[in-house]
């Protein structure tokens, strides 16, 4: 017998007690499995904490952020170019990764930094010798200070904001902002390869002392970006 | 279970050593009482905490109730999306699956994003004897590997270290496996973690083959979940060319929604943080981005025979979140390494005796770790009434009865050391049978009291060797009563 057969196995005899009426729908098709699902769990949390206007939605998201250390900076489409192009000045980056399909005129202000795509066959090596990454995000979620990135064009490979030490992510507000954990994972695709970040990289196993930067980017930057439409 | 921990001591000894070291105790003071804090502030935020407890119970137990087809749900997505799904029935098995297919690509090195898992089947030990070097890369379990230690939490493994005894490890042992501590290197934990950093990152940018566990595991879509703090488990997940993950059967969820219960509850429960840093989520495997090659081992190792239990399979509900070792008043004198396992604390005196069987003398113990004060079931967010299991385990221990052992039904004998118990409530039982024996028995406790003595004689030194024996009082309740008319008349 295969150990799958062997654990499945031991699965059902150790079920033994359940009733049969609740394992019924075992016998039906696959298709009717989600309906009795949906029925079987009482869902009477909320979708968001709290009543807020959009304006204060945002307000907590760059409250949220800051909280965890992300640097949070706040302009409107027509001065995001020279903000990034500041925060990269500041920070004495010579390189930036730029995603395929970040858009062009973000960095347009950028004129000194060197652009290295983001491509498939850089070592991870290459990468670590990058000063700063730019991307764009999938969504923003206000409760909890996250941005998630699902890989898509303007956010590029998962590693790429992960190996070099400078990351700054431009969110769209309001229209990526979303309240709450609910909400964000409605609107997500799970087929994605999906990741969630809320400030910098942190350890608190020293002593429960938290200390930002470990592995991943030790300089989490965010422009909030007003009127930039999509 | 693994081997790592064949001949501990049974839990009262091992305690016993623990709360006599003053550091330790301290580290552990420290900590516990310093998340329990956090951790109250950030469940307060959440208004339908109660609701979203009950929930995470709910999704758990339907899920455990219906495995089985959630298994064959899950396996048919991770394939479905370019995924390979490996079976192990033990640790032994899992052991050998993990070492076969590392061998099979050539390389050996692999980099570890920290897992409970691995940790359960002793899989660094196994790779080590098959000449694959395993590298830990949480700060914490790199803390414990180069210490040579065992880890003591389930969230922060070195939590019975303070800082100047991780620098010491640091700056001893790092150049051993790689790139050495800074010259000078102090204790601060911006140093320490620094040092970690750049030691590590070496080991990352040249890994071809990550090994982690899972959170969460959904059935639906084939999703698996990884939630972290340091990008060590990013770096793990997604610079390798070759991903498998170690994950027991009962870490599935059966929907993609059902992470919104319990993204809301890990975090706050764990770290006390509304968000932790990092969490990633993958499914199969994607063109160009992340290892293309992606293996999903799934474990039984006791897990089974735990959910034949109709009382004790509620331990498989747990999410691994350690807020019942935080608020523990027996974890935080005895600390972590008294518990024998893997899982320590409250969670680990019910998990590791169903895991493993209680016949051995550390497992006999574990359930008998605990003062039955409640604490961890208030803070379960998943509701695990542990007092209850544990109650359980004790009547199991101390009378035997029918178990499930690798899928099959035996009756367990009481365990050997039990005798005294089992003699003092067969003659409690009688005593309460007989209200004229009782009556005598207290009135002459009552009046010898002068002359007790504070330890116990015989097979009961045990008992209060660790106990201060209670007091009696100088008058049985039963004579007051009678004296005073029921307590209406003054007495003294």
């Amino acid at each position: 017998m295969s150990s799958r057969e062997l654990i499945l196995g031991r699965v059902r005899r150790a079920l033994a007690d359940v009733r049969a009426d609740e394992r019924g729908d075992e016998r039906g098709d696959e298709r009717r499995d989600d309906a009795p699902y949906e029925r079987a769990v009482e869902r009477g949390y909320l979708r968001e904490h709290g009543g807020r206007s959009v304006a204060e939605t945002v307000e907590l998201l760059a409250e949220n952020l800051a909280d965890y250390r992300a640097l949070v900076h706040r302009t409107d489409a027509d001065g995001l170019a020279e903000v990034v192009a500041g925060l990269l000045r500041a920070h004495g980056s010579a390189t930036v990764l730029v995603p395929s399909g970040l858009r062009e005129e973000w960095l347009s202000a950028a004129t000194d930094v060197t652009r290295v795509p983001d491509r498939g066959e850089s070592t991870a090596h290459e990468l670590d010798r990058v000063d700063s990454v730019v991307t764009g995000c999938a969504l923003a979620i206000a409760e909890t200070g996250t941005l998630v990135l699902d890989g898509s064009p303007d956010q590029g490979r998962r590693r790429i904001t992960l190996v070099p030490d400078h990351h700054i992510c431009v969110v769209r507000v309001p229209e990526q902002v979303v309240s709450s954990v609910p909400q964000a994972l409605e609107l997500l695709d799970p087929t994605r390869p999906l990741t969630w970040i809320s400030g910098p990289s942190a350890t608190s196993d020293i002593e429960l002392d938290r200390v930002e930067g470990v592995h991943g980017p030790r300089t989490l930057e965010v422009v909030l970006v007003t009127g930039s439409g999509d | 279970m693994s081997g790592t921990y064949l001949g501990m001591p049974a839990f009262p000894k091992a305690a016993h050593e623990a709360v006599h070291n003053t550091t330790l105790r301290g580290n552990l003071r420290h900590a516990t009482h310093t998340i329990r804090a956090k951790r109250a502030n950030a469940v307060a935020e959440m208004s339908d905490w109660a609701e979203l407890r009950e929930a995470g119970k709910q999704i758990k137990d339907h899920t455990l109730r219906h495995l089985d087809r959630y298994l064959v749900r899950l396996e048919e997505s991770v394939q479905a999306a370019g995924g390979t799904v490996h079976w192990a029935a033990d640790a032994d098995e899992a052991n050998r699956i993990v070492t076969y297919l590392v061998k099979a690509t050539g390389e050996s090195e692999v980099v570890k994003v920290k897992s409970m898992a691995t940790q359960e089947i002793g899989l660094n030990e196994a790779l080590e004897a098959e000449g694959i070097a395993a590298y830990e890369t949480d700060l914490a379990e790199l803390i414990v590997q180069l210490g040579k230690d065992r880890p003591s939490h389930i969230l922060v493994p070195a939590i019975h270290r303070n800082r100047g005894e991780i620098r010491d490890i640091f700056a001893r042992e790092m150049s051993e496996w790689g790139r050495p501590a800074p010259e000078g290197l102090t204790d601060t934990p911006a140093e320490l973690a620094e040092a970690a950093r750049l030691h590590l990152r070496e080991k990352f940018l040249r890994a071809k083959v990550g090994i982690s566990g899972a959170n969460f595991m959904v059935a639906e879509t084939g999703t698996l979940v990884v939630v972290e703090s340091e990008g060590n488990g990013r770096m793990c997940l997604t610079l390798p060319e070759t991903l498998i993950s170690v994950v027991g059967i009962e870490k599935i969820v059966p929907t993609w929604r059902d992470l919104e219960v319990f993204l809301q509850t890990l975090p706050r429960s764990s770290t006390a943080e509304r968000m932790n840093p990092y969490t990633s989520t993958w499914t199969g495997t994607t063109d160009e981005d992340g290892p293309q090659t992606f293996h999903l081992v799934l474990i039984d190792n006791g897990r089974t025979d735990t959910l034949a239990d109709e009382v004790g399979r509620q331990a498989l509900r747990c999410i691994r979140c350690s807020a019942c070792l935080n608020v523990c008043p027996v974890y935080e004198r005895a600390g972590g390494h008294a518990y024998g396992s893997v899982y320590p604390g409250p969670i680990g005196a019910i998990l590791s005796p169903q895991l493993r069987g209680t016949g051995s003398e550390i497992d006999s113990s574990l359930p008998y770790a605990s003062s039955l004060c409640g604490a961890c079931y208030e803070v379960c967010p998943v509701a695990i009434d542990i007092p209850e299991v544990l109650v359980h385990l004790r009547e199991r221990v101390a009378q035997g009865g029918p178990v499930t052992e690798r899928g099959d039904k035996v009756v367990l004998k009481p365990a050997k050391g039990h005798a005294a118990e089992r003699a003092a409530m067969r003659a409690a039982r009688w005593a309460f049978g007989h209200p004229g024996v009782l009556r005598t028995g207290q009135r002459l406790a009552s009046r010898t009291r002068r002359f007790h003595p504070r330890t116990l004689p015989g097979p009961g030194r045990a008992w209060s060797a660790s106990r201060d024996l209670p007091a009696l009082p100088a008058e049985p309740f039963r004579d007051w009563w009678q004296r005073t008319n029921g307590g209406k008349e003054t007495g003294k």
